[in-house]
């Protein structure tokens, strides 16, 4: 007697809704088209545009206001996000900023990117890599509060509803980089 | 002009739906960045050395398609652009901060939202970069208080826009940033041709077509033009809580809506003197006062306090009146009458500053009130509008006590109020600062 060795279908295959062919990115213009009409909707809906730099801030304020509430309490910028009773989780940037991380999760997964990596130039290690990852993400949150948001906050929205000062940190970011480009060229290419 | 929606302006318990449609903006954002390629810091990198430039075209190609949307759609007076969240520019701390966020861009290969995209896909550099991040926010937040005061000060002019700073009609810069954008693609994709050896023929040609849409929308922008004050003041409304008796007997508070110009006739925006009075003494609403005379009855006589701003110069200072208006504050237009005080709270009205307020029968009133023991301040017989009603000795301003009436003297002072705080927009937050 023969028995039919078809194979048993699993149901929801782990490991291969982590393991599929990465597909091609979408071109640019298509993706800044999307990403303007996400930006446009967000501001004709509720007024505020996007923004990422202070949702960080307000986490690390939160973790610090568990720990070490009179602190925050006479520090002036940490009291006005977190001072006394005020949550500062209760921000519409903090909810962006995990539908954000949830929405890049989901686009790498139905594109096949969700892939334990390190994304890097070829004539670096992957420690190099991690370090200067670190120290390139201190210092630009540091920038960005100081300029009072990041390219998304102050590039992407403020560039949009056209503010003066918005088009004068987007303009520096980038002078900034292009400026140091080619002392760490080693870094990339 | 509906929108924004006020609900919407952040996140409150009250409506829980907030904290899905913001979640669901960040979704999209954050997806839109992955799919674009930028959660590859090395794509991101490769910007700044001209072999690929994704990130000019992404970003630039958002910037124009949002700005096109969002002024047809103030033009056409669907929203109310004074409502919509304008960063202010504080040009040192912004040049400084930007230039540093250059250096972590090109040092770590990631912003914050693309690290995000990054980290969540599995890219532990991505990681490296947002765990950095929260170390960099932590170091800000520790060591602000040794420059607060430049950072808070130096440079700040407010909500400021390129229409400002050039002197353009909205429209036209617009069409400029559009143009601008547009150009940078064709040297974008020259660049990527000559050093990045790209092959350009495979390019779609939708490309050019979108360009086209672009275009004629910005166009579209410069012949509508933006909503004059008169249209603007038309679609203003003026919300009132009323507290009905209903059939029942019970008592119900009931939100009314008026036009603006209804709010006017029904008299429900101007306050007697004895309410000014007592407003000052309110702890919880951040009085303004603006007199709108000219300078030389100013200077005759005004209330302590109050900021002389002409009728003629007012539109010019409305920037700051919204830049700066917390949501319990309260501004009182007055003038010797109510003639230019109207037309002042028209004008503040369209242009979207909240909680305006005139005072009832002007100075005029308030001295009648307030200062008719005082012997310096003679009474006349004024026969035209808008004249002082009564003559000063000298130009002493606000030195005459009831300038600054006693407070324990008209301690008792009976009126029926009427100030009701709108909650519009909070102007002093909404973005990411």
């Amino acid at each position: 007697m023969t028995v039919s060795s078809k194979p048993v279908s699993k149901p929801f295959d782990l490991k291969a809704l982590f393991n599929r062919p990465a597909k091609p990115y979408v071109h640019p213009y298509l993706g800044g088209v999307i990403l303007g009409i996400v930006l446009f909707l967000a501001l004709f809906f509720t007024g505020n545009g996007l923004g990422s730099s202070g949702a960080t801030s307000r986490l690390v304020v939160f973790v610090q206001d568990q720990f070490i509430p009179d602190h925050v309490d006479r520090t002036p910028y940490l009291l006005r996000m977190a001072g006394g009773d005020k949550n500062p989780l209760d921000d519409w940037l903090v909810p962006v900023f995990f539908g954000a991380l949830l929405g890049g999760f989901t686009s790498g997964l139905i594109f096949g990117r969700v892939k334990l990596e390190t994304t890097k130039g070829p004539r670096i290690s992957d420690r190099t890599r991690w370090m200067l990852a670190f120290l390139g993400g201190v210092l630009f949150l540091y920038g960005a509060r100081m300029a009072r948001g990041c390219t998304s906050g102050q590039a992407l929205t403020g560039g949009a509803v056209l503010s003066a000062g918005s088009w004068v940190v987007m303009l520096c970011i980038f002078g900034g980089a292009y400026g140091l480009a080619y002392f760490v060229r080693k870094l990339w290419n | 002009m509906n929108f924004p929606l006020l609900a919407f302006q952040n996140v409150s318990a009250a409506n829980p739906w907030t904290y899905l449609i913001f979640g669901l903006i960040g979704f999209a954002f954050g997806f839109t960045l992955e799919m674009s390629g930028f959660g590859n810091s090395r794509k991101l990198a490769a910007q700044f050395y001209f072999t690929e430039l994704t990130v000019l075209k992404v970003m630039f190609t958002a910037v124009i398609t949002a700005m096109t949307l969002v002024f047809l759609t103030v033009s056409l007076g669907w929203l109310d652009y004074s409502q919509v969240w304008v960063n202010p520019t504080y040009l040192w701390s912004g040049i400084l901060g930007g230039l540093i966020m250059g250096v972590g861009f090109i040092i770590g290969g990631f912003c914050p939202t693309t690290s995000l995209a990054s980290a969540s896909t599995g890219k532990i550099d991505g990681m490296m970069f947002m765990l950095g991040g929260f170390v960099g926010a932590f170091l800000f937040g520790e060591t602000e208080r040794f420059f607060t005061h430049w950072y808070n000060n130096a440079g700040y002019y407010g909500r400021v826009t390129l229409m400002d700073v050039f002197g353009l009609p909205t429209g036209v810069v617009v069409l400029m940033v559009v143009l601008m954008a547009l150009f940078m693609f064709w040297g974008a994709e020259q660049l990527e041709r000559i050093i990045g050896k790209k092959d350009m023929s495979r390019e779609p040609k939708l490309r050019l077509y979108g360009a086209g849409v672009v275009v004629a929308l910005a166009l579209v922008v410069v012949f509508i033009g933006m909503p004059s004050t008169e249209e603007k003041y038309e679609k203003a409304t003026i919300l009132r809580t009323v507290s009905e008796l209903q059939a029942d007997g019970t008592v119900k508070e009931v939100q009314v809506k008026y036009t603006a110009e209804e709010a006017l006739s029904q008299r429900i925006v101007q306050i007697t003197p004895a309410e000014l009075f007592k407003a000052r003494y309110d702890q919880g609403l951040i009085l303004t006062l603006l007199d709108v005379r000219p300078e030389a009855d100013y200077n005759l006589f005004h209330l302590r306090g109050a900021l002389n701003i002409p009728a003629e110069t007012l539109k010019s200072r409305i920037p700051q009146l919204l830049a700066t208006s917390a949501p319990n504050a309260v501004y009182v237009v007055m003038s010797n009458d109510e003639t230019l005080a109207t037309q002042a709270w028209r004008l503040l009205t369209a242009e979207g500053v909240p909680n305006v307020y005139i005072l009832e029968g002007g100075i005029n009133n308030w001295i009648t009130v307030f200062g008719h023991t005082d012997p310096e301040i003679q009474p006349r017989s004024a026969a035209l509008d808008e004249q002082l009603k009564f003559l000063f000795p000298a130009a002493l301003g606000d030195r005459y006590e009831c300038s600054d009436p006693d407070p324990i003297e008209n301690e008792h002072i009976e009126f029926t109020p009427k100030i009701q705080l709108q909650i519009k927009r909070d102007k002093s937050s909404g973005g990411c600062g």
